[in-house]
């Protein structure tokens, strides 16, 4: 199917031309894309459940409540900082300042609550506006110059490092004690509760999807039938439903997933849905061609740089309400890897234009599994390494495996 | 098209006309004063060796090159054409050999890329895209040109040479274009996939639009335009109604070859075709 499918050569016989029924449907593209390798949701969902059924059976604490909610927590922060990278990689750039800008910008945030007496608001504010900056700052330079952002965010990931030191000051450390920012990976929803935001989310899914149906079917296009909405909307309320009930057996549902959720969705419209998302993959597809199309390209490049310094700063400001403090050593170890592999291994393309922000959460969860895994089992940080590198590697070999495959299966 | 046809969009206004465009770089005169125009509903072939100036001319069209003399008339009216953005608010639309299509988007996506349909939303970049309008209006118009694709929902890096081409002309359409510049279209294009793109030529100027096609291949410019305008040395070698002319009268204005030395003529530009 996908050989004949992915090269249709013109029929020399005048074949009607295509009405719409007779165009794939939407079950038909689904399985098109799964066998050439691109639906990386799936594969990397397949890849998820073997992660898990192997630590599982080597550690039985794993798949236990207790635990999941420590995964939770513990992607919270890396999957922030991955929603960015995404939108930079789809953009074909990529930005090694993100980890030490995530730790600056939390310094800024625990200096100012902690030490100068702000309030919560503004002290996260002030972090997102410090990371708003940097992002302009850096995107400014690559536009400006002409400069790879490789270039311009290593020297970013070196300069940001000595201005975390500077903020710091002498004792190096901060601790975090404003209950509003403690909260913020601190608070779990528990019964009553988490069960609504189950339903809503559930209820906002079913409601958009008939609404995208409703809107299909009104221009005259093939839309999913009632039964594949259906399908879509139950599995949906599985795994909310089953989420909650699991969580809901230790602390609950932690305020730190629901925040990142949330923003996976938000940039998930964002990239799939609106103009703005639509001009970031244009111009990772192909630069040239979206400058001729009337896109500013350098603007839209600015402004995923700023993003994903804000995003960065986010995931900073989750992660010391976790650690309850801000040390020198925030933002760096093995963070930046964590946050490029996890979209990486969940299919978004280092070639750029290719990818989905789910990628970012799903990514974590592979790579947040992984981590949490071998620490239950106690293995040394040797063979923790050099695994996560294996599997960053694979991932990296998998994309670059796609991207020739439809080098050779494009332009006849 | 039938002589009598021509005929009568020879009494037309042309749509587009060039009037002693001179376009210098440095001390190289790429165009000596240049008149050009095409008609609505006529598909014009320019032509010339390498260097005759063909895509300079083109440039002048489609707005990327200010002309140092010469007029840039369109509808009748003399514009002040300062710009790519400036000749595609005009009108004029230009196809590029590399197609500037982007490989991993479908094929709405790229028939719409800069100028998406977007309703509701937040208003500005956060405006929501309208996909089934875009969707539906690009099935539409494929239909309308008979442009054969799987999916208007596949991705148009997995589209053969031909399907490509097609469906960067068809982008040339949604801006209301009145004037499609087509820039080598069948280029690197197999003998079936060559077919399919000059039967679309076709249908755009059964849509009464004004083509002009730029080609090294004689026999694609035979069977598709009307007109060819000949360029030498950055100069008009002639103009040549296709129903009037034959390949050896075009092929000696473009190598500079007297017309008429019978085998001489037709033997030397086939062999400079071949030096290319």
């Amino acid at each position: 199917m996908s050989t004949a499918a992915a090269t249709p050569e013109p029929s020399a016989t005048p074949a009607p031309a295509p009405a719409p029924e007779q165009r794939p449907d939407g079950r038909f593209a689904v399985l098109h894309r799964v066998a050439q390798g691109e639906l990386g949701s799936l594969r990397v969902l397949i890849g998820l459940v073997v992660i898990w059924a192997i630590f599982a059976i080597a550690n039985e604490r794993f798949l236990t409540a207790t635990n999941l909610v420590n995964l939770s927590l513990q992607i919270a922060a890396t999957g922030m900082i991955s929603i960015g990278v995404v939108l930079v990689l789809l953009l074909g750039e990529i930005d090694l300042s993100v980890a030490i800008v995530s730790g600056l910008c939390a310094a800024i945030m625990a200096v100012l609550v902690e030490q100068h007496g702000w309030a919560a608001a503004p002290g996260i504010a002030a972090a997102i506006a410090a990371g708003a900056a940097i992002g302009v700052f850096q995107g400014g330079v690559v536009v400006r110059f002409g400069i790879p952002s490789f270039v311009v965010t290593l020297a970013g990931l070196i300069g940001w490092q000595g201005a975390l030191l500077l903020v710091l000051g002498s004792t190096g450390t901060v601790n975090i004690t404003n209950p509003a920012i403690v909260e913020l990976a601190g608070k779990f929803f528990t019964g009553a509760t988490a069960w609504i935001i189950a339903a809503a989310v559930v209820a906002a899914f079913a409601l958009s999807s008939l609404d995208a149906r409703r809107r299909r079917l009104r221009a005259g296009l093939v839309a999913a039938t009632p039964v594949v909405v259906a399908v879509r909307v139950a599995a949906v309320a599985i795994l909310s439903f089953g989420v909650v009930a699991i969580l809901d057996e230790d602390r609950g549902l932690p305020l730190a997933l629901v925040i990142l959720i949330a923003f996976v969705v938000v940039f998930d419209y964002i990239v799939r849905r609106t103009r703005f998302g639509r001009h970031v993959l244009a111009v990772g597809g192909n630069a040239e061609a979206a400058r001729r199309a009337g896109i500013r390209v350098n603007r839209v490049r600015v402004i995923v740089f700023m993003l994903a310094s804000v995003l960065a700063a986010c995931g900073g400001i989750l992660g010391a309400s976790r650690l309850l403090a801000v040390n020198q050593s925030s933002g760096g170890s093995d963070l930046l890897l964590l946050a490029i592999a996890g979209p990486v291994i969940a299919g978004t393309s280092l070639f750029g234009g290719r990818g989905t922000v789910w990628s970012a959460l799903l990514g974590g969860l592979v790579i947040g599994s992984i981590s949490n895994g071998m620490d239950l089992l106690a293995l040394p940080s040797s063979t923790k390494f050099m695994v996560t590198g294996a599997v960053l590697l694979a991932a990296v070999v998998v994309d670059a495996a796609a991207r020739q495959r439809r080098q050779s299966a494009g332009r006849v | 098209m039938s002589a009598t046809e021509h005929s009568a969009s020879d009494g037309r206004e042309p749509l587009l006309a060039l009037r002693g465009i001179v376009k210098r770089f440095g001390a190289v005169q790429a165009l000596g004063g240049v008149d050009f125009d095409v008609r609505p509903g006529e598909v014009v072939g320019l032509v010339g060796d390498n260097g005759a100036g063909k895509s300079t001319l083109v440039k002048v069209m489609s707005g990327i090159y200010l002309p140092d003399a010469g007029e840039y008339r369109f509808d009748g009216a003399v514009r002040h054409v300062r710009g790519p953005g400036d000749a595609t608010a005009l009108g004029v639309a230009t196809v590029y050999q590399d197609l500037a299509l982007c490989d991993n988007l479908d094929v709405v996506a790229n028939l719409f890329v800069g100028r998406e349909t977007a309703s509701g939303g937040l208003g500005g970049w956060l405006r929501a895209l309208d996909e089934p309008a875009m969707e539906q209006q690009s099935a539409e118009l494929l239909q309308t040109l008979t442009v054969r694709l799987p999916s208007v929902r596949q991705e148009v890096g997995l589209l053969s040479g031909g399907q490509r081409q097609s469906v960067a002309i068809a982008r040339s359409l949604i801006g209301e274009a009145k004037v499609v510049l087509l820039d080598e279209p069948t280029a690197a294009l197999g003998v079936q996939q060559t077919a399919q793109v000059l039967a679309l030529i076709k249908r755009l100027r059964e849509q009464g639009l004004a083509v002009v096609v730029i080609s090294h291949n004689l026999a694609d410019v035979f069977e598709v335009v009307d007109r060819i305008f000949v360029l030498r040395l950055g100069r008009r070698a002639g103009v040549f109604e296709v129903g009037a002319t034959s390949h050896e009268e075009v092929v000696a204005a473009i190598t500079g070859a007297e017309f008429g030395r019978g085998g001489d003529g037709a033997g030397q530009p086939s062999s400079a075709e071949a030096a290319r």
